[in-house]
């Protein structure tokens, strides 16, 4: 059996126990990753074997000397490829930053370096996190570890496929519109979109910056607690990084939720949902009942307007934070061009992919003058109204239980024709990044083609322990599914 | 449809995004556009008079520091993944006639 089969907490308790050695499990993974990376493509760059194995010692010998004694200290993570690593090519899987290598690392990355993890490399994702399937990447689309016929879900496809598949234990992603939680759930794995300014986005390549947040994607909510507590911290360099309290997510590890009063919105059971999906999350309620929670059905309220509203805002700000590709600092410019502005738009128009031009386009238009008030500003007062409906959702419960996305993955290529098709599919992911929410997905079921279905939770803003309470003492209830792309996979799918 | 986005519209937006589109782009923007702008008017069918505009979830505020002059030279690194170098800065095509 790989390594890569373990939950990082295991794997880092093996390294901490000296059964294992943090070189054993830096190879173990760069073989799983070798062995598999043909059929997923969940990495767009793997890191440099020899100075992973000079970073393994040097952990190692950190471990011995007592420097590093925590959870993670040795584990092998993978990191979506839209945060800069020093020295690490960092492409946002975009042409226009081919062979992009920063020179400072992003905190998130940092504060998991410092707790003795090791990047092992950079995962594939939709071009500037602007998809939902992992098809936008320039380096080629990511599939799906359950049926390769299928995508991940995106944009964090690569990080979210790689823990799936096993050719790796944990990595990090990023949540602008539901980019962890929905291939998390596509991928029957969990992940978590922490509250907006918990986790640092110094050195994430912003695309909607008031919406973006990093979190982990591992095999179980004890991992995500793990990884969440570790990279989260405040962050003088990030001006909208918050000073909070409450960051020792583990300790909301427990087999509880007697008298958690859980909110069930009617709107996102109504139409457009798959029938599996529904009864599975109905199912996944069900149990956390069952288990002492109090369950209450309830209008949400202005669920439809969240993806209007999302795209809106998302788009202007990624027009904006989009402007800096212009061929000068750093990545793509064109070889021939007449001056300085056409110099900008060949550059921009050949470096960047059809998706991230739909949204620049809608992006500046929506900002342009004459139409600023009647876009712009509206969606930011719907926004205002949203987080109005969740303030009174959660004046009344501890958290919202409902599915993460409204069906199973799609089929490879079935999506991006149809662009509007696919932004429908964010309905139930959305309005948690407006409202600036904490929100987790993990698997709850499969449907009959054999995908894998996800749970979502939506805390309080700050509230993120009720969420992964429970989760974790649903999780307590069922085995974690091993892909067919697992060493350990059986068919029925039990461990 | 609704929204109809004309080619002066899609030229005007393309100089602001700089952005060059061929002509089968500006087509496919054109419609793209219009199909999301029909979507979004959704919104109109809110009533949001008297609601502020809401950029930020929780009140943020620029963070500063002290302005204090340090040694340190970043230019090799601000330099390295510049696609054209010279002279010790940025290569651009000639700006001033």
């Amino acid at each position: 059996m790989s390594l890569t089969s373990l939950t990082a907490k295991e794997l880092g308790k093996k390294i901490k126990e000296k059964e294992i050695s943090v070189k054993e499990a830096v190879n173990d993974t760069l073989d799983a990753i070798e062995k598999k990376e043909d059929k997923v493509n969940s990495f767009v760059t793997v890191a440099d074997k020899d100075a992973l194995l000079k970073k393994a010692e040097e952990v190692q010998k950190k471990i011995g000397e007592g420097t590093l004694g925590g959870p993670l200290a040795g584990v092998p993570i993978a990191v979506k490829d839209n945060m800069c690593i020093k020295g690490l090519l960092t492409t946002c899987s975009s042409k226009i930053l081919e062979g992009f290598v920063p020179s400072y690392t992003a905190e998130a990355v940092k504060n998991l370096e410092d707790a003795g993890a090791i990047v092992i490399g950079k995962t594939n994702m939709d071009e500037f996190a602007m998809g939902s399937t992992t098809e936008t990447s320039a380096y080629g689309a990511t599939k799906n570890p359950w049926n390769l016929d299928h995508v991940p879900g995106g944009s964090s496809g690569g990080s979210c496929s790689g823990v799936a598949a096993e050719e790796c234990v944990c990595a990090l992603g990023s949540d602008t519109g539901g980019s962890i939680r929905q291939p998390s759930a596509f991928c029957g794995v969990t992940g978590i979109k922490p509250t907006y300014g918990t986790v640092s986005r110094y050195g994430l390549i912003a695309y909607g910056s008031s919406l973006d947040q990093i979190g982990p994607v591992a095999k179980d909510v004890t991992d995500c607690a793990l990884i969440l507590e570790t990279i989260s911290s405040y962050d003088r360099k990030d001006s909208t990084s918050m000073k909070r309290e409450g960051l020792d997510f583990t300790s909301a590890l427990k087999d509880d939720v007697k008298g958690m009063k859980i909110g069930i919105p009617r709107d996102y059971f109504g139409e457009g949902l798959d029938g599996e999906v529904s009864q599975a999350v109905k199912g996944a309620a069900k149990v956390l009942e069952e288990k002492g929670a109090v369950l209450e059905e309830f209008d949400l309220g202005l669920v439809e307007y969240a993806i209007p509203a999302y795209y809106v805002i998302a788009c202007a700000e990624a027009s904006s934070n989009l402007a800096r590709f212009d061929g000068v600092k750093y990545g793509y410019r064109v070889k021939e061009y007449e001056g300085l502005h056409n110099m900008y738009k060949k550059s921009r128009s050949e470096g960047f992919g059809t998706e991230v031009k739909r949204r620049i386009m809608l992006g500046s238009f929506v900002l342009s003058s004459g139409y600023y008030d009647a876009y712009y500003l509206k969606a930011l007062r719907t926004k205002a109204l949203i987080k109005k409906e969740f303030d009174k959702a959660f004046s009344k419960y501890d958290m919202i239980l409902g599915p993460a996305a409204p069906s199973t993955a799609p089929k490879l290529g079935s999506s991006l024709d149809d662009p509007m098709k696919m932004y429908l599919g964010d309905i139930y992911t959305v309005s948690v990044n407006l409202a600036g929410l904490p929100g987790i997905s993990l698997p709850c079921g499969m449907d009959k083609k054999g995908l894998p279905i996800g749970l979502q939770l939506i805390g309080d803003c700050f509230q993120e322990k009720n969420i992964i309470q429970a989760a974790y003492a649903y999780e307590c209830t069922r085995e974690y599914r091993h892909s067919p792309l697992s060493d350990v996979y059986q068919v029925g799918g039990r461990r | 449809m609704a929204n109809q986005i004309s080619d002066d519209t899609i030229e005007y937006v393309g100089i602001l995004a700089k952005l060059e589109l061929s002509p089968q782009e500006k087509e496919r923007a054109k419609k793209d556009m219009e199909e999301m702008l029909d979507y979004i008017d959704k919104l109109n069918e809110l009533d949001v008079s008297g609601v502020e505009p809401m950029s930020h979830v929780f009140p943020v505020n620029n963070v500063f520091r002290e302005d204090i002059p340090t040694d340190i030279d970043g230019s090799k690194d601000a330099l390295f993944n510049a696609p054209s170098v010279k002279n010790g800065g940025f290569e651009v095509p000639k700006t001033i006639g």
